[in-house]
């Protein structure tokens, strides 16, 4: 019989024990691959779309209000962030009074206050300002049409004015990312003077930024990787990060982003090919899919000489796309049917009478009510890309539609150029040079809010050079009904208002709806508490990782 | 010898000049507005003449190259539109990585391309002939980024032995940790010099064993090994030659392979410059690129004219 050896028995319990305690200290990572070529930009105001929001926006960074994505079942709503309530100046609706959470602190330690709210407006609304920053103005202004200055009231008090009474200012506001004053600051007064200084601070605070967010900068290398790690001090205890460190990793092409996936590289990645899917799910990896805020449409001409003028025309199209196949077969699911900016169930889908729906027949019946056969057919032509943020798969698409609306009478010319190309002729409108003379463009489009989703395009007063009324739609209707949204300053009135002006923009089929985006994403199983909320934001926050 | 290198400077000043007047107006002809990525949608016009002056774009082509072109002399490459930091750092820490890449690479490349090509033109006609030139072949036949892809497949997603994408942690250090990165983006992008090589020195050989001198040098009663450094010697210009421009190409032809595998290089910097149509940051990165490959071909020059004394001659 062995002797017993106690030295042996301590140094197994001091094995077990290390073990144990090697385990537990043992640091929470999560890795993600994004979308995106490099790292967005991380002074406060992202690039790279609402991408950008989504990792390096809302991560360290928080604004005034915030979107809900507590809910896969419900759209996303708005709800307090660093201001607690606001409230419209009954005599003056330019006026907006934010009263601000007390206690918060930026990741630097300063202060968060009115004061830090005037400065941030300022960054890029007061080129007088010395922090006044020309390549945030881009990515920021234009999400705030009508805002126009900031004054701090008092400590936490804040005003804003806008310049014409505008009732999507709190929701515009979730664009606004507060960065740190005092951090700036100390960058900036740590310079040399010269021309550049102001630029050459914010190019060294994106590289040690400070927010108010759940995560906080650890370390950064340029196109390659951004680490965040968890802000225990979180004003919100409830969204302090259950995970310690993120890792995120730029990583453009879809195969490389499943290869990472499943070679164990990384845990999480965005918009995985469709026809990887099944080999990823049969590898044990969950995927997530839920309607985003999002359309994939054909934005038809509506300038004098269009056949798209024609609403049994603009009709007919509506009814001949098999929406259901095109999501069933070429994406392999992942994708809504759109029949509408929004679907049944949000707030702002109203009743529309004209029924989007697979019905041949019916469209042949209206083509031919308009003089069109299959011996007279309809030419039309669309200008579209072949790749882009946003766009999902466009020529495949653009094929199946063009191979649908053949049954309809249509024949269908695709003038593909390049993205950034289409982008800008987005801009320049139907009647441009640069539009090719095309009836309709396929430019995909964020409708997370009233104008992004709506107003934008419907308004005739947002007719190029303006905004995106690329097809210089002019429907007294829709002016009055978007203008009695942007002046309703009860939420209930407001939605109304849209639902209103959605039914109507329905009703008129003023666009050939197809799809709606599902930001698909594929995520190891070791990935807990993950909600994949109706929107292009995450709240990285309950987020686990069980081994 | 510096008589000949200087010459050869004066050569490279109006080549360098010429490659960044052309690469200048290539960027600027194609179409598409350069602050669209930085622009939203709904910028109004005013935003959009307020930023393109601040950046210079509505000055006349002929002022912003001359502009740019002081300032590149200086060492200026301007701002990235995309991400407002300085083009030179962002090209320098890119040239940095791909260097690393294309260098590994072409060592690999050369080691392999020399070795079969010395085989195959020792043994002509021969099955070992046949598999080095089948392999040289193939080298420079199959797409680079379908071969990086069944690598990745087969190394990473289905051995798991290395990683699939990236290039570690961000400062590079020769561990392991490190060098595991390498390993499938250098294996992929070797092949490319690997067949090119191979096929040089096979005819080489072939050519230099049926000339004249080497039957002079059998007769003499030389040994085989000593035959076979003369053949090395005289085969060693042109290989050099070819592997110099191979290792420019490396340089700005990695675009597909740096893509596939995520490697932060220059190939993967252009991609993202020309996504984002970021002018500042494509026209610096082409112009580094292509002294890259001017300098280069300076350096093969002078290598070859210091081991043939004929070169410099001519």
């Amino acid at each position: 019989m062995p002797k017993f050896n106690p030295s042996l028995l301590r140094g197994a319990a001091l094995a077990v024990l290390m073990l144990g305690s090697s385990a537990a200290s043992a640091e929470t990572v999560l890795r993600i691959a994004m979308t995106a070529a490099d790292i967005p930009r991380t002074l406060g105001q992202p690039d790279q779309g609402f991408e950008g929001n989504r990792f390096t926006g809302l991560t360290m960074y928080d604004a005034l209000t915030m979107w809900d994505l507590s809910s896969s079942d419900e759209a996303s709503t708005l709800i307090p962030g660093l201001a607690t309530e606001w409230a419209v100046d009954p005599q003056d609706n330019t006026r907006w009074t934010f009263t601000l959470r007390e206690g918060v602190t930026f990741h630097d330690g300063s202060p968060f206050n009115a004061e830090a709210v005037v400065w941030n407006v300022e960054k890029v609304l007061n080129e007088d300002a010395p922090h006044f920053d020309a390549s945030q103005v881009g990515v920021t202004a234009s999400r705030m049409p009508t805002l126009r200055s900031a004054e701090a009231l008092d400590e936490y008090t804040v005003v804003l004015v806008t310049s014409e009474p505008d009732s999507f200012l709190p929701i515009n506001l979730t664009n606004l990312f507060m960065a740190s004053p005092a951090h700036w600051q100390s960058i900036y007064d740590a310079l040399p003077e010269g021309e550049a200084r102001a630029a050459q601070a914010w190019e060294r605070f994106a590289a040690d930024a400070s927010g108010t967010g759940p995560w906080k900068m650890d370390a950064f290398v340029p196109r390659e990787r951004l680490e965040l790690v968890r802000n225990e001090e979180y004003w919100n205890a409830d969204r302090v990060p259950g995970v310690e460190r993120m890792v995120l990793l730029p990583m453009p092409e879809a195969n490389a982003r499943t290869a990472a996936l499943l070679s164990g590289q990384v845990d999480w990645i965005e918009a995985p090919a469709p026809d990887s899917i099944p080999q990823i799910e049969a590898r044990g990896f969950v995927i997530e899919a839920t309607e985003q805020p999002h359309i994939w449409p054909w934005q038809f001409s509506r300038l004098e000489g269009s056949p798209w003028n024609d609403i049994n025309v603009r009709k007919a199209a509506n009814l001949c796309i098999d929406r259901e196949g095109l999501r069933d077969g070429l994406l392999g699911g992942l994708m809504v049917p759109a029949t509408g900016f929004v679907e049944e169930g949000h707030p702002w889908r109203g009743n529309p009478e004209f029924q989007i729906t697979y019905d041949p027949d019916e469209a042949r019946r209206l083509m031919e009510e308009s003089g069109f056969s299959a011996t007279n057919r309809l030419r039309v032509k669309t200008q579209t890309s072949a790749s882009g943020s946003g766009q999902m798969q466009p020529l495949p698409m653009n094929e199946y539609m063009q191979q649908a609306l053949a049954e309809c009478y249509f024949d269908v010319e695709l003038d593909v150029i390049e993205w950034n190309t289409l982008f800008t002729n987005w801009r320049l409108g139907a009647d441009a040079p640069t539009a090719n003379g095309a009836h309709a463009t396929n430019v995909t489009a964020a409708t997370m809010d009233p104008f992004f989703a709506m107003v934008r395009f419907l308004h005739s007063e947002m007719a190029p050079p303006v905004s995106n009324n690329w097809g210089y739609i002019n429907e007294p209707l829709f002016d009055e009904l978007a203008d009695r949204a942007r002046t309703a300053f009860e939420p209930e009135a407001r939605d109304a208002a849209l639902a209103e002006l959605h039914q109507a923009a329905v009703d008129e089929a003023s666009f050939l709806f197809v799809a709606h985006d599902v930001g698909p994403r594929a995520l190891a199983p070791k990935i807990k508490g993950f909600v994949q909320p109706q929107s292009w934001f995450v709240d990285f926050s309950p987020i686990t990782i069980e081994e | 010898m510096i008589s000949y290198v200087l010459k050869r400077l004066v050569y490279v000043v109006p080549i360098v000049f010429f490659v960044a007047l052309v690469c200048f107006l290539l960027v600027h002809i194609a179409p598409g507005d350069p602050l669209v990525s930085i622009l939203p949608p709904d910028a109004s016009v005013a935003l959009q003449e307020q930023l393109r002056t601040a950046y210079g774009f509505d000055r006349p082509l002929p002022v912003q190259f001359g502009l740019w072109i002081m300032k590149a002399l200086g060492g200026d490459l301007g701002t990235s539109i995309a991400t407002g930091r300085p083009v030179l750092t962002e090209v320098m820490r890119a040239v940095g990585n791909t260097l690393l890449l294309a260098g590994v690479a072409a060592f690999l490349g050369f080691l392999a391309g020399v070795a079969l090509g010395l085989l195959a033109g020792y043994f002509r006609d021969t099955w070992v002939d046949r598999l080095a030139t089948g392999l040289a072949i193939a080298g420079v036949s199959v797409p680079h980024y379908w071969l990086g892809m069944v690598l990745v497949i087969v190394f990473s997603v289905q051995l798991g032995w290395l990683p699939a994408v990236g290039a570690g942690s961000g400062s590079w250090r020769f561990t392991w940790d490190h060098i595991q990165y390498l390993v499938l983006p250098a294996a992929t992008m070797a092949v490319i010099p690997m067949g090119i090589v191979t096929r040089t020195v096979r005819a080489l050989v072939g050519d230099i064993l049926n000339q004249d001198f080497v039957e002079a040098l059998r007769a003499k009663g030389l040994g085989e090994g000593r035959i076979f450094a003369h053949v090395i010697k005289n085969a060693a210009p042109t290989a050099i030659a070819v592997m110099g421009l191979q290792l420019g190409y490396l340089m700005g032809g990695s675009i597909l392979i740096e893509t596939v595998f995520s490697w932060p290089g220059t190939g993967f910097l252009l991609n993202s410059a020309i996504f984002q149509r970021d002018l500042p940051l494509l026209q610096g990165t082409i112009l580094v690129l292509a002294l890259f490959f001017v300098f280069l071909n300076l350096l093969v020059d002078v290598a070859q004219a210091a081991i043939d004394p004929r070169i410099k001659r001519s």
